[in-house]
């Protein structure tokens, strides 16, 4: 493998382990001073401090609530033969406190100008480093104990999406006064590659004393772009997030029922809500069971809405980074530096957009997006109205074009596409079936439902088609695609690296193709489906000049690219 | 502007010939695989064997008519170029792709040889750029054409500056 340039995108080497702890450079740093960093008076190395104090505290409690099945496990075991299970689990819970306490013990970390390290570990050391113009994100999260406390724990992104944990550096926790001034140090005074440290440092807008408090207080030169609005928590239902909820409860009731024997029948209202379900017949059975899992998707939807987005701020700080903050008990606050920033995508689940509601959610590099979208940091709005959100996707980008402007549909012949293809997986499994019914005495309901889903197949397939669309507005490829989510994704065609064009047997035939523009953010391919051939590389030409030029040809026959 | 009008040209470059032979014996390996095992279950299993024969027959059939018919059609389809602003390829058969990138956007170029391919006296040559979906690759030149490749792009990318993303 031959490494060509050293990428700031994905294949980073960002975070390293190494044990060489004379790395740092001591320039006095002024800014973390004061409490936190005393820089050592010998001006060889910045002092390495620990976490907490008050983390004496929580990670001994962590530590056995991790621990807290094996734990109980031993109490059982033990209990069951011989019966001085307790005393073994209460060694246990003593060397999970000893370890718990250690932790901290064993702990440090520093900020120099140049790097941020953590040193930790009981037998195994470990030096984590982090180049400081790597930072590509600073998370901060306070559960239900930090927050008792007055701690948050700070996770340090460097944005490498070809790793599972994505390279971050945790320092769990810090006071949460200590925390503000970390995060203003790492992300907005951040020195310039190359530049002097001291002088990026010194230019500052943000007073120091007044950063951004984790509970939301707001600082001097935020702007705020976004707020939740209470009228919002009306689409909480509509997101759907409480079906997870639900079925872990579901899970949980049963599992308990089965290991442990409890006939859930015999607790007295069970037993009555049981025999009065009976009663009904089947469709009465069936209306009562969907309305009840109904209710309690939405009460949990909700709830899930409002533990994740109450508070929900969007602030653009003066450091050009775009700043999240949320939580009712567990609190977030993430930071996004806009020059990382790609695009935006404006997502409408199916019940959702039925609402009148969509999620933004920022197409960034470093940042995945996906499963855990909301977790990810890469939330830019929680479910709200579809029309606030573009005005967020506006103001977020600078200019309200790429949202607003009309989309080039693709055509009657996409259009075709989509139904027969919908025609042909459902019509093909519904004769498969019917044949099986007819040979080997499948029962007729397979077949009775494929039809069923045959003819729900053709409104989702003109849906498909009503989303599908494309354009090029104010420096921006924007695609939008979808049923059961549907998307609008605005991508900055500078974020764009390259084009693929892809054309099945069939879209060969139809003269369609499907153009993706390959980024480093988010997705890292955003997809053009099925257009006219010609379109899509009217597009691509149009997204970065002069690249396709030389390979382009016009025919006056309309040929395709020979295969 | 009629859209009808606008196409895209193959890539100057065609792939090594010797290709159309690995691709061959790539596939018939596979297929002689599913072969043998259908050959052992015929062995071991007594009784009626019509639905076991016929399932043989179709799956010699099938096999043969992707063996002789996929390496040529792949031949014609895989091609690639490059310039001093862009790398394209073109690559598939049934499901066919073309992919451009700037050079000035490449991260790395490396170039494979599994086991068949050092057979074959063939290489196999991936670029790749910042986005995980788009790394191009060309398989089945050779040796030598490989090593110039990588060269050649080595050098260009290392003229451009930036992160590349």
């Amino acid at each position: 493998m031959t490494g060509l340039s050293d990428a700031d995108g994905t294949s980073a080497a960002s975070t390293s382990t190494s044990t060489s702890e004379d790395i740092g450079h001591n320039i006095g740093f002024p800014n973390i001073s004061g409490t936190t960093i005393t820089p050592d008076p010998a001006g060889d190395t910045t002092q390495w401090r620990r976490l907490s104090r008050r983390m004496l505290v929580i990670h001994p409690f962590q530590e056995v609530v991790r621990a807290a099945p094996a734990l109980i496990g031993l109490l059982f075991a033990g209990s069951s033969q011989g019966g001085n299970g307790h005393w073994w689990t209460l060694g246990g819970l003593a060397i999970m406190l000893v370890l718990g306490t250690l932790r901290w013990f064993t702990t440090t970390y520093r900020v120099t100008p140049k790097y941020v390290q953590v040193r930790k570990g009981l037998l195994r050391r470990q030096v984590l480093t982090v180049p400081r113009d790597r930072i590509r994100t600073v998370d901060v999260t306070s559960h239900v104990m930090h927050r008792l406390l007055g701690l948050a724990r700070v996770e340090v992104g460097t944005g490498r999406s070809d790793r599972k944990d994505g390279g971050t550096l945790k320092l769990d926790a810090l006071r949460v006064t200590e925390v503000d001034r970390l995060r203003e140090e790492l992300l907005h005074r951040r020195p310039a590659p190359g530049a002097s440290t001291q002088a990026a440092g010194s230019g500052a807008v943000v007073a120091p004393g007044v950063g951004t408090h984790i509970d939301g207080t707001a600082p001097v030169a935020e702007i705020e772009l976004a707020a939740l609005r209470p009228a919002w928590i009306r689409f909480g239902p509509f997101t759907l997030s409480g079906l997870i909820t639900v079925g872990v409860i579901a899970g949980f009731v049963s599992r308990i029922a089965s290991e442990g024997n409890v006939d859930l029948l015999s607790i007295g209202p069970v037993r009555q809500v049981a025999e009065w379900f009976g009663q009904g017949t089947l469709w009465l059975q069936v209306a009562g069971s969907v309305v009840v899992l109904a209710v309690f998707v939405a009460v949990a939807s909700t709830l899930g809405y409002l533990l994740a987005f109450w508070r929900f701020r969007l602030t653009r700080t003066a450091g050009r980074t775009l700043h999240v903050t949320r939580g009712l008990i567990t609190t977030r606050a993430t930071t996004l530096e806009e020059r990382r920033l790609r695009g935006v995508e404006v997502s409408e689940p199916l019940l959702l957009r039925a609402a009148g509601g969509a999620r933004l959610i920022a197409v960034a590099t470093g940042l995945r997006v996906g499963r855990g979208a909301q977790r990810g940091g890469s939330m830019l709005l929680p479910p709200a109205p579809r029309a606030e959100a573009h005005a967020v996707a506006a103001r977020v980008l600078g200019g309200s074009e790429p949202l607003t402007a009309e989309l080039v549909p693709h055509g009657p012949v996409a259009l075709r596409r989509r139904f027969t293809r919908a025609l042909a997986v459902c019509g093909a499994v519904t004769v498969a079936l019917l044949a099986l019914w007819y040979w080997t005495g499948l029962p007729a309901w397979t077949w009775e439902a494929a039809l069923v889903a045959t003819a729900l197949a053709m409104p989702v397939a003109a849906d498909r088609y009503r989303s599908l669309g494309h354009t090029i507005a104010g420096g921006y490829l924007v695609t939008r695609w979808g049923s059961g989510v549907r998307r609008r994704v605005a991508l900055n065609c500078e974020g764009i690296i390259g084009w693929n064009l892809r054309r099945s047997f069939f879209q060969r035939r139809a003269g369609l193709a499907t153009l993706t523009a390959t980024t480093a953010a988010g997705r890292q391919g955003y997809s053009v489906w099925d257009v006219d051939l010609a379109e899509a590389l009217r597009t691509a030409d149009q997204g970065i000049p002069g690249l396709l030029t030389p390979f382009l040809v016009k025919t006056g026959t309309g040929s395709t690219p020979s295969a | 502007m009629d859209p009808s009008d606008l196409s895209l040209r193959p890539p100057r470059h065609r792939v090594s010939r010797t290709a159309i032979w690995f691709w061959g014996v790539r596939a018939a390996a596979g297929w002689l695989v599913l072969i043998a095992a259908q050959i052992a279950w015929i062995l071991v299993d007594d009784g009626d064997r019509t639905a076991h024969i016929t399932a043989l027959v179709i799956t010699a059939v099938l096999g043969l008519a992707h063996v002789t018919v996929m390496p040529w059609w792949r031949y014609r389809v895989h091609r690639w170029e490059t310039t001093a602003e862009a790398v394209y390829t073109q690559s598939g058969w049934l499901r066919q792709e073309w992919r451009i990138a700037p050079v000035s956007r490449i991260q790395t170029v490396d170039s494979e040889r599994g086991p068949l391919e050092q057979l074959f006296g063939l290489a196999n040559v991936t670029v790749t750029t910042a986005s995980a979906s788009g790394p191009l690759r060309v398989h089945g030149l050779d040796r030598r054409t490989a090593q110039r490749l990588v060269e050649e792009l080595t050098a260009n990318t290392q003229a451009t500056t930036g992160d590349a993303t």
